[in-house]
């Protein structure tokens, strides 16, 4: 499917992170947004609600974060597409839903403009400190996918395949922005409407009687219906049966529970995105995200220059963790560089990955402003002192 | 084109953000260059202190901020206090020159003044005077062409304004041709 061309604003634009995100959920059909505006998302929400009227799409200033972040799920259960917009704090609150969402499989996008905490720490400036909250924020076991981008073009590009994804398996999904990403205004390239692939949800329209809501075959993805087309339905957070209704035995959870898990394992590789430059025969490889994929070239580029063979391999896709990815990194080179605004986060899930067959060096930053490139370059001959 | 590092500073409601804008709108659709924007993000409000920070490249900006710029445009005495040790050696500096008093200006600064608040007043609108501005750096430095900056000019501003933006932009321009003929060994970024 290709994208609604009424959303879609074809040409060349100078427009901040924040708006290209509006802009990405707009072209990707999101038509219902209810959020709590907060610094530094306030942008996306504000461009939503000014540009919601001319496509049909119903936009709402909710209470709080609580309330929006299960507005849109009614949303969805209704047949629009949705999601919500916050920043740390408000995606603290939103933690209990985002565990509804994968709970009860309904497909939905949530936007973190991370800003550096903890708490309501600095409002107006950047931070990477959300990415294990993003993974694991919910109590229970689940899983979720992530995606990071670096540029406004990418808040376009990225929140498109983020409602893509939620749509074709059924979970939430959370861009990971960060302040310095969502206010920097560049250049983005909207395409026309038949050069946006659109992905919707798999729709059962097989006789009333024999409708099992979650009954899934060989891929894990149970088939939707929206409220009012006439099927028997019970969505609960409760542990549910293949027909929805609450299951209270160890088989139903078991058997709940690993599906949940297993539909994003069992597609990871499709689902797994970063890109790589020059990363074969490296003795170093700078594993980045975000805004800091962009702070760490000037260091790439300045090692380079003395002479060291380094690599850069850029997370887009956070989680899942590109495991198999960094395992067989781990056992080219001689050491792997994660820097990130946060006191430590993902370089964890890289040792994990690495498991002692490479020297991994964290370049951790308390975030408020990006790293200065300096840093990196200090870590990276670090990395490789004691090889 | 090297990376050239820009500050705009001023005071807010002079138009700072919008002139760094339509500068980076001018580079990166009109001209086919990259730009990058930051904008200083804090409490600013009407006469207070803010400022526009821009990245113009022919070749992909990485790191996103500006570390020390070289194209200075300021109008403000407080913007000119607080920035001007940051600009990078050789740097140009363009101040409005009824606004910014220069003292103490370092020998190896290029620096142009325009009395842009006047012209603008000239113009009948004190509001210009940002565009003013705009068009003495299109003209003072290699940043962008004139026709990509009256592009950009265009569709950024206010519908119905555009004639008096236009009008703001050449004199602004026109005035920077004539002092760069006066000095042309202090030619360009």
């Amino acid at each position: 499917m290709h994208a609604d061309p009424i959303g879609v604003l074809t040409g060349a634009h100078f427009i901040d992170g924040d708006h290209a995100c509006s802009e990405g959920a707009i072209a990707a059909g999101c038509r219902f947004v209810a959020g709590y505006p907060i610094t530094p998302s306030t942008e996306v929400v504000e461009r939503i609600a000014e540009r919601f009227p001319f496509v049909g799409g119903v936009f709402i200033q909710m209470e709080d974060e609580i309330a929006s972040s299960i507005a849109i799920q009614g949303a969805v259960w209704g047949g629009k597409k949705a999601m919500t917009v916050t920043s740390g704090p408000g995606f603290s609150l939103m933690m209990e839903h985002i565990g509804l969402a994968a709970m009860t499989e309904t497909p939905c996008v949530f936007v973190d403009v991370q800003r550096a905490g903890p708490s309501t720490g600095l409002p107006t400036m950047p931070a990477q400190g959300d990415m294990m909250q993003a993974r694991w924020g919910s109590h229970g076991d689940y899983q979720i996918i992530a995606i990071v981008p670096n540029s406004p073009q990418e808040c376009f590009d990225l929140t498109v395949h983020a409602f893509n994804l939620s749509e074709r398996y059924r979970v939430p999904v959370m861009m990971m922005m960060d302040e310095c990403v969502g206010h920097m205004i560049e250049r983005v390239v909207i395409p026309s409407a038949d050069k946006i692939e659109v992905h919707n949800r798999k729709v059962y329209d097989g006789p009333k009687e024999s409708y099992r809501a979650f009954e899934t075959g060989r891929d894990l993805i149970p088939s939707m219906v929206k409220a009012g087309d006439g099927y028997r339905i019970h969505v609960t957070g409760l542990t549910h049966d293949e027909k929805g209704y609450p299951d209270m035995s160890v088989s139903a959870q078991g058997k709940l529970v690993q599906r949940l898990m297993d539909k994003i394992r069992i597609h990871a590789d499709d689902i797994v995105m970063y890109k790589e430059e020059d990363v074969e025969g490296a003795d170093v490889v700078v594993v980045s995200f975000g805004i800091t994929s962009r702070t760490a070239i000037p260091a790439i580029e300045q090692a380079r220059a003395k002479g060291l063979k380094v690599g850069h391999l850029r997370l887009v896709v956070v989680w899942p963790f590109p495991e198999k990815r960094i395992r067989e990194l781990a056992g080219k080179v001689k050491s792997i560089v994660v820097p990130e605004l946060n006191m430590g986060q993902i370089v964890y899930e890289v040792e994990r990955c690495a498991a002692g067959k490479c020297n991994v060096v964290s370049v951790p930053h308390a975030g408020g402003t990006v790293h200065q490139p300096k840093d990196i370059l200090a870590a990276i001959e670090k990395s490789l002192r004691g090889t | 084109m090297p990376r050239n590092e820009i500050k705009i500073g001023g005071f807010g409601g002079q138009g700072v953000i919008l002139s760094g804008y339509i500068l980076g709108r001018a580079a990166s659709i009109y001209d086919s260059k990259y730009a990058t924007m930051i904008q200083a993000f804090g409490p600013e409000a009407r006469g207070s202190a803010c400022s526009a920070q821009l990245i113009i490249s022919d070749e992909p900006i990485s790191y996103p901020y500006i570390v020390a710029p070289n194209v200075m445009v300021l109008m403000s005495q407080e913007a000119y206090s607080k920035f001007t040790p940051e600009l990078a050696p050789g740097g140009i500096l363009l101040t409005e020159e009824d606004l910014v008093v220069t003292h103490n200006l370092r020998a190896d600064v290029r620096h142009f003044s325009i009395p842009a608040t006047r012209i603008a007043e000239e113009l009948g609108k004190r509001l210009v005077l940002n565009i003013v501005m705009l068009g003495f750096a299109t003209a003072l430095t290699n940043l962008v062409g004139r026709d990509a900056a009256r592009n950009a000019v265009k569709v950024s501003v206010p519908k119905g304004t555009e004639e008096l933006n236009f009008a703001a932009f050449e004199k602004g321009y026109e005035y920077g041709l004539q002092l760069l003929k006066k000095e042309p060994e202090k030619i360009l970024a």
